[in-house]
């Protein structure tokens, strides 16, 4: 099920970084970054806790400006310095700790800052509809209601509504923070359906997971971070789960990775 | 718009496969409604039920005790004075707790702003919209100067408060003086107190207020079937309309009783207060829950993160909710003014910040941020408005006074720290 699809690797990425760097005062946690997510595409961004996944896209979002590199985005190199910018480029975040609003609903969290407005009123109706709209296109069944507060939502459920909020926007890029981390083997396998759904579509899916398994589902691409380097950006076809393993807790397998010489001084 | 959905929600097919977002279409009944509230204060979402609860039980007690006395059209005309000034005071607090912050300056800025408007209206003479204006003006100021420190410079508004707390009192003192009292006897502001709506216009507003409130909901309810949207059973649209309905005409004819303690004359009609907090209590209505700055509050009290991250400006949001604040503040501190007819140097002091806050939080607003609506403020302020009054009827000493207040505070506080957790436990 893992066929690539949609846009050949050699075309323009619609989302690439070019040596970023970023610190955290004395702490360098990301190192000369490279990456390419491909429109039609699931790319996994794998690396082990702390390997500075949460950073890298952080700061393509706009919430930690970069020290160094680039970004570009369809090609052109462009600057992000705020939520609001990476949104305007059409870049959709779901982070790890999803953002939503506990006391508020699904509708109003959908649309939580880019509500829609009649004059000064909320225009509550088309809100409403579009956020129906969307997650009956991701054929989301579960929830009982578009106006039930997230608070009382199961964990699979806020997964589903951080996703449909990011593709309420028409977005080219979903970038989703280990969207199953915390979720049973039933709802592990509906956001799993999600996500390639958004890829099918045409979305550029960036997906950042500890699992192999889910890896190896859904994934076109896979991209290692190890200690804040990139390992590896390839096509998932030419690895395998040992290699992917390796390139996580080594940062090299064989010929892929980083040179022996600069791991090994990595890891002093 | 999506055609599976209206059809969905058109015919109502009996055990269909499930489609999803089968509670928004409608097909609940009277029972079904009542279910789902049971099921909603299980989960410690209590909304209006304490205060309701509250106003219902001590009015019973009072009326037990002083059954000459308290449920006189006097005493409740008397009752609504003394509420006004804590309800407005408290729909301030309502925005700050909102946003799980808190305002312990509030009394004390709506003594500021008393106090400016006295000065103008007894030394330099001024007519009574400059003083309204400027006291208003006074609170503005106040509110951006707290909510900078808070907003912008980041310092816990407990302390910021708490600081101001103190330092607006010496405002004040050195406005007044020490031991002095500025008297308030611009005849239209005491008005606000001692004057009524003659009683065929206050008929009229009452008529007006059910109307619009019927109104309102009946087409929310039509546009939210039509289009089909979630939407309550029409029965509880209409047993709501119908319960605001009879309190209003209740209060109503109560107030239109001739309450003049001697004959001779007639003292009849609503206080002028009344229609003050109705007005302010339907435009912050409409703020909260029509506009986006509205959910914008209610999102940074509930996830100040997701906010930043939905590209809300968390800091210009806190500057704005303590300007609210300290702006009815400033209409509380006026209100309270033409009651008592002056201004003293610890005007907003005493117990005046914690009737505020006891009566947002006694009508439902959390402590603990992001819930919370305008009518808590009106409906815990009577709360406590009736806990005052009617122990002033009563005699009771000043010690006991305090220590009952202190105790239903603290109460109500436990009542939502029990409900938080009972929420977080049922919630997820
Ligand atoms: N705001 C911050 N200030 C200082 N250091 C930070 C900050 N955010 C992250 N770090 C550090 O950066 C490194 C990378 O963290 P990051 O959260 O990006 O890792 P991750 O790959 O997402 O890990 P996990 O798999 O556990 O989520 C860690 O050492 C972390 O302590
Ligand atoms: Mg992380």
């Amino acid at each position: 099920m893992s066929a690539p699809t949609g846009r050949p690797e050699d075309g323009t990425p619609t989302l690439e970084l070019r040596g970023v760097d970023k610190s955290f005062g004395a702490i360098q946690v990301l190192h000369g970054v490279n990456l390419k997510v491909f429109s039609g595409q699931v790319t996994a961004l794998v690396g082990d806790n702390g390997a500075g996944k949460s950073t890298l896209i952080k700061a393509i979002a706009g919430i930690h400006a970069i020290d160094g590199g680039e970004i570009l985005f369809d090609g052109r190199p462009v600057t992000v310095s705020g939520p609001r910018d990476s949104a305007a480029l059409g870049i959709e975040v779901v982070y790890q700790d999803l953002a939503l609003a506990d006391n508020l609903d699904v509708v109003q969290n959908m649309f939580l800052g880019r509500e829609r407005k009649r004059g000064l009123l909320l225009d509550e109706v088309s809100m409403e509809q579009a956020a129906r709209e969307t997650l009956t296109k991701l054929s989301v069944r579960t929830l009982k209601s578009v106006r039930q507060l997230v608070s009382s939502l199961s964990g699979g459920q806020r997964q589903t509504v951080a996703i449909a909020k990011a593709v309420l926007w028409e977005s080219k890029v979903v970038i989703l923070d280990e969207p199953t981390a915390a979720l049973g083997v039933a709802q592990t396998r509906q956001v799993l359906d999600l996500v390639r759904r958004l890829a099918d579509t045409g979305h550029a899916v960036l997906f950042i997971t500890h699992n192999m398994v889910d890896v190896f589902e859904v994934a076109d691409r896979v991209a290692a971070l190890y200690l804040g380097r990139m390992a590896a950006d390839i096509p998932i076809s030419q690895v395998n789960r040992s290699q992917v393993i390796e390139l996580i807790t080594a940062g090299r397998s064989g010929e892929i990775g980083i040179a022996p010489a600069e791991a090994a001084a990595v890891e002093v | 718009m999506s055609s599976t959905i209206s059809t969905t929600t058109s015919s109502q097919e009996p055990g269909g496969a499930p489609s999803g977002f089968e509670a928004d279409q409608g097909t609940d009944s009277l029972g079904g409604a009542a279910r789902a509230y049971v099921n909603r204060v299980r989960g410690g979402d209590l909304g209006a039920l304490p205060a309701i609860l509250g106003i219902l039980a001590l009015g019973l007690l009072f009326t037990a005790l002083r059954p000459e006395t308290f449920l006189t059209p006097r005493n409740m005309a008397n009752l609504a004075d003394q509420a006004a000034p804590i309800i407005i005071l408290a729909m301030g607090l309502v925005f700050v707790l909102l946003l799980g912050e808190i305002d312990l300056s509030a009394g004390v800025v709506s003594g500021v702003c008393a106090a400016v408007m006295a000065k103008l209206l007894a030394d330099a003479g001024s007519p009574w919209y400059v003083a309204v204006l400027a006291a208003i003006l006074t609170g503005v100021l106040i509110g951006l100067f707290t909510g900078s420190l808070v907003g912008l410079v980041g310092i816990p508004s407990f302390v910021v408060t708490l600081a101001l707390f103190l330092g607006w009192q010496g405002f004040t003192l050195r406005l007044i003086g020490e031991g002095g009292t500025v008297p308030v006897r611009d005849p239209v502001i005491s008005a606000i107190s001692d004057k009524n709506l003659p009683v065929v216009l206050g008929w009229v507003l009452a008529l007006v207020v059910i109307a619009l409130y019927a109104g309102l909901q009946l087409n929310r309810w039509r546009t939210q079937k039509a289009k089909g949207l979630a939407h309550q059973p029409l029965a509880v649209v209409l047993v709501r309309i119908g319960v605001i309905a009879a309190v209003v005409v209740l209060v109503t004819a109560v107030l239109s009783v001739d309450r003049a303690p001697a004959p001779g004359f007639v003292l009849a009609g609503i206080p002028y207060a009344v229609p003050i907090v109705i007005l302010l209590l339907l435009v912050l209505t409409f703020v909260l829950g029509r506009t986006g700055f509205g959910r914008h509050v209610y999102a940074v009290g509930g996830n100040a993160e997701a906010a930043r991250r939905a590209g809300i400006s968390v800091t210009r949001i806190k500057v704005l909710v303590f300007v609210i604040g300290s702006t009815l503040a400033a209409i509380s501190g006026i209100v309270a003014a033409a009651r008592l007819g002056s201004v003293a140097p610890g005007s907003g002091g005493g117990n005046t910040l914690l009737y505020a806050v006891g009566a947002a939080v006694i009508g439902g607003t959390s402590l603990f941020g992001g819930r919370g609506r305008a009518r808590d403020a009106v409906l815990g302020g009577l709360v406590v408005a009736i806990i005052a009054n009617g122990l002033g009827l009563l005699g009771t000493e000043a010690y006991l006074n305090f220590i009952i207040t202190g105790g239903v505070l603290l109460l109500a506080a436990s009542v939502d720290a029990l409900a938080r957790r009972r929420a977080a436990a049922t919630g997820h």
